[in-house]
């Protein structure tokens, strides 16, 4: 029952985490641009006069979604065309469960780690999850009983394949450095220190890895510099044919992917919930000062040094998106095998021959 | 071929691109220089938003209106005499000289034998008018000017844009930073006056 309890509890910290995070950041993308470009941005929603920087903005957006039109076209497979959003957003949600918000807390006796499932095979499940995503594009492309949207669909998963296969390929030398699939794991590994000073993050140890998973996870969410399945602006996407929710699910499946690559891009090369020299039992600064704190303290700080990570992670995602112009499909195709791929079995090699050299899995 | 000590055409070839830098081979670096201006942006707006001075260059109409230039012409007005009739004597010089035909008068003889003629009706339909000015300049009396501030006159309909005597003579001159002192008129047709299309 107690057990039930805590994992309900890891549930559903990770589902509001995720799910309050994704609504945000559509008020993030309108405001972030908006400053970025000299603007004011969306600020005219308001309750009983109270504007709060446009914050309600996202609730008006729901409410327009929902009371919209909600077009099905007459020839679309309809049992498809209904599930294509759904996948997506299902998907996307459910890829956060295996990223470790916490350490491994001990509550009555129990051992329990801080995140929504533990699997000893985290960055699979991620990448499973992502993967699939794609069907939810592809699906909707085909079930729309449109040619743009097929086209658009098949935009959409020959971009997932390209970046998958390079982000797979660009998280392996993580896995080496660390030894595990488990992304509790990682992140407890990140926590040593090479002498004492330097923090053994992703960031560190493996710099082109995170260049490259950063870009390959960028094109994953489908969302600009990458943005051609859907190309809003001339191209049409997968999602000409949806209206309403349905469209407003594929545009929250996009800010969703974008919370997970960050959550990612923060258990894998940015030290997960690790704060610098902060231990179980308080901060030990590398001159020999020390703090000592209580566990639940700790604990807490580390949850919040996660939280803090994965929102300036995506504060960088959308720095990106409003930065770079969009890729051509070729280019992004090419980017993807003569570029990533390349790169990221080059940089598995180097890994392992810098860990050959200084032996064991200790360090590269 | 040529006369010698002639001179000669020397053709130098123009080379049209700069080379690019070196850095631009290699992505990633202009990848970074382009976000550190974009993130620049952001924190210097940031900033100066967390200070309480303004960051965007945006002026949020119409709660926040842009000074405007005194001499900008704007919706006209018909100046008035110090009993409040129009200083206007009817000599049809605007009538005249508009461009787009948008003025209509109609005189009538004035009581005062020294003043001659005065207008019965004085329409000006804003929906035709070019913002020319020439009525301005043409008037011997300084009997109309455009120096209300007013920009924003709307209707529902075209006759609601034609605006009588009454309603330009009730207007005032901008305020001293060119912003209107006077509201804009609204839509005629919702105050029932008789216009020019309904005689």
């Amino acid at each position: 029952m107690i057990d039930l309890g805590i994992s309900l509890a890891r549930v559903a910290f990770v589902m509001g985490f995720v799910l309050n995070l994704g609504g945000l950041l559509t008020w993030v993308e309108r405001k972030q641009s908006a400053v970025m470009q000299d603007r004011v941005g969306a600020n005219r929603a308001s309750i009983l006069g109270l504007r709060v920087l446009g914050l309600f903005h996202p609730l008006a957006d729901a409410v327009k979604m929902l009371v919209k039109e909600d077009f099905i076209p007459a020839r679309a497979d309809r049992a498809l065309f209904l599930a294509a959003p759904v996948v997506s957003v299902f998907f996307a949600l459910s890829a956060f469960a295996s990223i470790p918000f916490g350490p491994i807390v001990h509550l009555g006796g129990r051992e329990v780690s801080l995140q929504a499932v533990t699997l000893n095979a985290g960055i699979l499940y991620v990448f499973a999850m992502l993967s699939m995503g794609v069907y939810g594009v592809v699906l909707a492309g085909w079930a729309s009983a449109n040619s743009y949207a097929l086209l658009g669909g098949q935009r959409a998963a020959a971009l997932m394949i390209s970046a998958e296969i390079a982000i797979g390929a660009s998280v392996l030398g993580v896995c080496m450095v660390h030894g595990s699939l488990d992304l509790q794991q990682i992140a407890i590994g990140q926590g040593a220190y090479w002498g004492g000073l330097v923090p053994k993050w992703g960031l560190f140890s493996q710099p082109l890895g995170l260049v490259l998973f950063l870009t390959a996870g960028i094109a994953s969410t489908k969302r600009a510099p990458f943005d051609f399945p859907e190309g809003e602006s001339e191209i049409i996407g997968y999602n000409v044919e949806y209206s309403g929710m349905k469209f407003g699910m594929f545009l929250m499946a996009d800010f969703l992917e974008t919370v997970v690559v960050a959550g990612m891009t923060t258990a894998l090369f940015l030290g997960g919930w690790q704060v610098p020299w902060l231990f179980a039992d308080g901060f030990h600064l590398p001159g020999g000062l020390g703090l000592a704190m209580p566990r639940p303290l700790v604990v807490a700080l580390q949850v919040l040094a996660f939280v803090t990570k994965v929102v300036v992670m995506c504060w960088f995602l959308m720095l990106v998106r409003w930065t770079l112009p969009r890729f051509r499909y070729d280019q992004a195709m090419r980017l993807g095998w003569l570029g990533l791929l390349p790169l990221a079995v080059l940089n598995i090699l180097l890994t392992g021959g810098v860990m050959l050299l200084w032996g064991g899995g200790s360090a590269p | 071929m040529t006369a010698p000590g002639a001179a000669r055409l020397r053709v130098k070839a123009v080379r049209s691109y700069a080379p690019a830098p070196r850095r631009q081979h290699f992505y990633l670096v202009e990848i970074l220089i382009g976000l550190g201006v974009t993130a620049g942006h952001f924190f210097r707006n940031l900033g100066r938003w967390l200070a309480g001075r303004k960051g965007a260059v945006t002026y949020q109409w119409p709660e926040e209106r842009r000074p405007l230039a005194p001499r900008l012409r704007s919706l006209h007005r018909l100046v008035r005499r110090d009993d409040g009739s129009p200083r206007c004597v009817a000599c049809m010089m605007c009538e005249t000289v508009c461009p787009a035909h948008c003025i209509y008068i109609v005189a009538g003889e004035h009581p005062n034998p020294d003043i001659e003629k005065y207008p019965v009706r004085f329409d000006i339909d804003v929906g035709k008018c070019v913002m020319c000015g020439y009525c301005v300049e043409a008037c011997p009396e300084d009997a109309i000017r455009m120096d209300t501030g007013i920009l924003e006159f709307s209707a529902y309909t075209r006759q609601g844009l034609v605006y009588p005597k009454e309603v330009l003579l009730a207007l005032e001159p901008a305020g001293p930073d060119g912003l209107p002192t006077s509201a804009p008129p609204r839509a005629l047709v919702e105050r029932g006056f008789e216009t020019r299309g309904r005689r």
